[in-house]
């Protein structure tokens, strides 16, 4: 993105800047919380702990918010989703436990669970209070490859059952996307690392970071020097849009920018278009569309090539799309990306008999999905780029289990890579105990 | 709208709520403002002998709260005025010379010798109040001294001090009964007995609101130390009705007016004190937890409702009291069962739970593999604990079966009462 002046830092002020990434959802005050706890019907067999991936006992942990037994509260969550404090800032709630509240039904308003579960969990992290102990040593060792959700997840509770972990890492930060992906709005003040400092204190982790499995290792070395190994690896690559004028200068990547726009330590330094095309439906493509609106870009469009019902990308985060002054259009291919050094526009074809369409862009965003990095892992029976797994999350090979976004069956969200690693701790700690 | 015009004792005024003897009545200032708002009357906080007590500058009050912080109870260890006697007799006279439609009732509590009240009793009347309250109720402070609840736990005391009241006045005189006895009826009766004519209840109930979590010392404390308060407010209503029901029901104490207090916060409990055999009310907490204003919603909600029934406010007064009597004599053959409107179940599950837990594991909570709550008649006993838990405005109702057979007891329904005095398995049942 060197080169076109349109593409430039300093759209907005700092603060402006800084407002625009302000807490998208900011946390309750007590008196807000304790109502809020006090809508809660405390339902049997609760309709919210099914419908969330990790089972968490939703009722249970508002019971203690009404009892002000906030550690209770923050242990009920954390014991089922060791991420419990980033699924409550990222999980789309109006899809998975707000979506089965019973209040729906009553007056189309669910309990604010999500909102909820920060307020219990906050004072954790603020605190350091560590909540877990390690079971007695069992000296088995345990390697976890990929420090993201699924990773960490695992890693935790392979260590409370007293195991010894090591996890090998691509990336020199642990998180994966906590830290380079998620909207920055939505996990401020560095809580990605507050929370994976607060996985680490439990102790028996140690951490190889900025080495990769393919590269510096391969599968085969862990499963010689490792009781278990656990594979975490995410969706390392991007899709391409196999288009011409894909190599263009201003055709970016737009999981790369968001990484760099979650590593800037001043956001007001990074550099924008001032009219951006974003191609994709899910939420990567939303997340950098509005993440460039609100770092000052003057014109957003997203391009999707189905209609609203097929984005991956929830109905909330759609709104969110629009309030913030993105224009999202449906049923639209790229067919071309124009410009001769740099980018000018792009045209699509629309699945209308009027013919393309054509936008204008000093920036076009791909974000039309990712698919994993099988670099040293071929051995593994997979599908459609993803590992296949059972239901213990063991993959086909002896010694190795997967999950997170890299594994067939998830739905791409934090807190199923979470679950996912949480039930391969499980199932490792079973089988190493010959149980 | 229905005329809520009051005549208690003799005693009118525009409405039948008075302000209950405590803080909203304590001077002039607030009685006004009062007035001013609507109420009907007030019965001054209570007047003792010079010189006045003193309260203690420390918390006088502390509640029971929701999670929302709405007031459910109200805990006080407030003593009676603590103003010189004069200071409130001016001020008396002045208000009723101010409001002649209201009623001014004035509330004393004096040491148990006839020569106090022969003393204080007429000094008060001459300021042109409408009748006497007497205070046997107040539970802390002036209770250690031998008044208040002191006297109103003895029946024999209640009587003496009723007989002093009657000689040294010539206005009304209602009794202010304390709840902290074992039954409403013996010190009703000594009232009655005395010559009052009427009681009035409930004075507040001996209580400890909770421990202070840091300092694991009661709460709340005046330096270091507290010392238990009488309880009010909407979590008393219950304890109140059920004594007003009992004087009114009880031959010995049947007809005696009654003036109905403990937290009355809404025209629904004015309309359940009223039913219950009370022929006006007194309220305190609710004034003190929103002010005088709740005034408006009292009078208007009584009188839409006597408008919708189409009562009077006398033909109101005692019209549930028939309702009321002893466990014996309930239809032993009478059955409901619970029925759950299925439109309306939100699926929370919590009739299911409780049932399963703790009555008689009669609803389901899956039919055919799917999540649904539906009552088991085969099991309920129609304790009426769903519907009580319920949080949707009825969906679980209780049907009475009016033939056939209980497919819990396998007995057919009869129309017969059956009672436990005659019951078989009653071994003491008279057979006639
Ligand atoms: C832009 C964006 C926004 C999102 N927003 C949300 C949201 O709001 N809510 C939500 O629930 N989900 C969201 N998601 C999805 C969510 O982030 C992922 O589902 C989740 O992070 C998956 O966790 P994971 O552990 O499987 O993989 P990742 O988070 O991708 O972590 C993979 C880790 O493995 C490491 N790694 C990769 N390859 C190797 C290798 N060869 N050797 C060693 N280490 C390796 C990486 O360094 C990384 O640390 C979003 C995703 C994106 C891309
Ligand atoms: C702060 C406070 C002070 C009170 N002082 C008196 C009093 O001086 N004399 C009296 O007869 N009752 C007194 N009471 C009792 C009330 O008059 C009333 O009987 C009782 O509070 C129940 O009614 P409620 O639930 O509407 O408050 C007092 C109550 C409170 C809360
Ligand atoms: S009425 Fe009682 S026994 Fe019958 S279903 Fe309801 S809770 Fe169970």
């Amino acid at each position: 993105m060197a080169g076109n002046a349109e593409i430039r830092a300093g759209r907005l002020s700092k603060a402006e800047i800084d407002d625009n990434f302000a807490d998208l959802h900011p946390p309750l005050t007590r008196s807000e919380a304790l109502i809020e706890a006090d809508r809660c019907y405390f339902c049997y067999d609760a309709p919210c702990t099914t419908a969330c991936p990790t089972g968490i006992d939703i009722p249970a942990f508002i019971q203690k918010i009404r009892s002000d037994n906030l550690r209770g509260s923050a242990r009920t969550i954390l014991s089922e989703n060791i991420m419990g404090g980033m699924c409550a800032r990222v999980c789309p709630t109006e899809v998975l436990c707000e979506e089965a509240c019973v209040r729906n039904t009553h007056e189309e308003k669910p309990v604010e669970i999500g909102l909820l579960q920060r307020y219990a969990t906050d004072p954790v992290f603020e605190h350091s209070d560590q909540l877990f102990q390690r079971a007695v040593a069992t000296g088995k060792k345990v390697a976890v490859v990929g420090g993201g959700p699924a990773g960490l997840s695992c890693a935790h509770r392979l260590a409370v059952l007293g195991h010894n972990v090591t996890i090998f890492n691509r990336d020199s930060k642990l998180g994966g996307l906590n830290e380079y992906g998620i909207a920055a709005y939505k996990a401020i003040d560095d809580f990605a690392q507050t929370e994976v400092d607060y996985i680490l204190s439990i102790g028996g982790i140690e951490v190889r970071n900025n080495l990769m499995l393919g590269v510096n290792f391969g599968l085969e070395d862990l499963r010689q020097e490792y009781d278990a190994v656990f594979l975490g690896v995410g969706l390392a690559l991007s899709n391409n849009l196999g288009v011409e004028g894909e190599d263009l200068d201003g055709v970016v990547n737009a999981i790369e920018y968001i990484a760099k726009l979650r590593q800037a330590a001043d956001k007001s330094t990074l550099p924008v278009g001032r009219k951006i095309v974003v191609i994709g439906g899910g939420m990567t493509a939303i997340d950098v569309a509005v993440q460039s609106k609100r770092l000052g870009a003057e014109e957003v469009h997203m391009v999707y090539r189905r209609g609203p019902e097929q984005m991956s990308a929830s109905v909330f985060e759609q709104a969110l799309a629009q309030t913030s002054g993105v224009t999202l259009h449906h049923w639209a291919s790229p067919a071309r990306i124009l410009g001769d050094d740099f980018v000018t526009g792009v045209e699509f074809d629309v699945d209308r008999s009027d013919g393309g369409v054509r936008l204008d862009a000093d920036v076009v965003f791909k974000a039309i999905g990712q698919r994993m990095d099988g670099n040293g892992l071929a051995s593994l029976a997979s599908e459609s780029g993803r590992f296949i797994v059972d239901e213990h999350q063991k993959t086909s090979s002896d010694k190795v289990w997967a999950g997170g976004d890299c594994v067939v069956g998830g739905n791409d969200l934090t807190v199923s890579a979470v679950q996912h690693g949480k039930i391969a701790a499980i199932s490792i700690d079973r089988t190493l105990r010959n149980r | 709208m229905a005329d809520l015009k009051t005549k208690f004792l003799g005693i009118s005024s525009p409405n039948p709520f008075w302000l209950a003897s405590a803080p909203p009545t304590d001077k002039a200032y607030n009685v006004n403002r009062a007035f001013a708002a609507g109420w009907g009357g007030v019965v001054w906080k209570t007047l003792g002998e010079d010189p006045p007590i003193v309260n203690v500058s420390g918390p006088r009050y502390s509640t029971l709260l929701s999670n929302d912080r709405r007031v459910i109870g109200f805990n006080n260890i407030e003593l009676i005025t603590d103003r010189p006697l004069q200071t409130n007799l001016d001020e008396m006279r002045q208000v009723k010379k101010d409001w002649p439609d209201r009623a001014v009732v004035a509330s004393v509590m004096l040491p148990m010798n006839e020569e106090s009240w022969a003393k204080y009793l007429p000094m008060i009347e001459d300021t042109g109040v409408d009748g006497f309250e007497l205070n046997f109720g107040c539970p802390h402070g002036m209770s250690e001294r031998g008044m208040g609840a002191a006297v109103g736990q003895v029946p024999e005391y209640i009587q003496m001090a009723t007989e002093w009241a009657k000689k040294a006045s010539s206005i009304p005189v209602i009794v202010k009964l304390t709840p902290n006895v074992a039954s409403v009826v013996p010190p009703a009766k000594a009232a009655l007995d005395g010559g009052a004519d009427a009681v009035s209840l409930i004075n507040t109930i001996n209580s400890i609101m909770r421990v202070d979590y840091d300092s694991l010392t009661m709460y709340p404390t005046t330096d270091g130390m507290g010392t238990h308060g009488g309880y009010c407010g909407e979590a008393v209503k219950p304890i109140a009705l059920n004594m007003v029901a009992e004087i009114a029901r009880n031959k010995e104490t049947r007809g005696l007016p009654i003036s109905g207090i403990g937290g009355i916060s809404d025209w629904r409990d004015a309309v359940d004190f009223l039913a219950l055999g009370a022929s006006n009310v007194q309220v305190c907490t609710a004034a003190m937890v929103y002010g005088f204003r709740i005034i408006d919603d009292l009078t208007d909600g009584l009188s839409s409702f006597l408008d919708d029934k189409q009562l009077t406010l006398e033909q109101l007064v005692g019209k549930a009291v028939p309702s009321v009597t002893d466990w014996q004599y309930l239809n032993l053959n009478y059955v409901e069962k619970a029925v759950i409107n299925q439109d309306l179940c939100i699926q929370c599950g919590r009739c299911h739970v409780v049932c399963e837990d703790t009555s008689h594991q009669a609803i389901t909570h899956t039919v055919n593999g799917v999540r649904r709550f539906e009552v088991i008649d085969s099991e309920c006993v129609g304790c009426n604990l769903c519907v009580s838990v319920c949080p949707v405005d009825s969906c679980i109702t209780m049907t009475q079966l009016t033939g056939g057979v209980d497919p819990r007891t396998g007995r057919a329904i009869s129309k017969e009462r059956l009672q436990w005095t005659a019951h078989p398995n009653n071994p003491m049942r008279k057979t006639d």
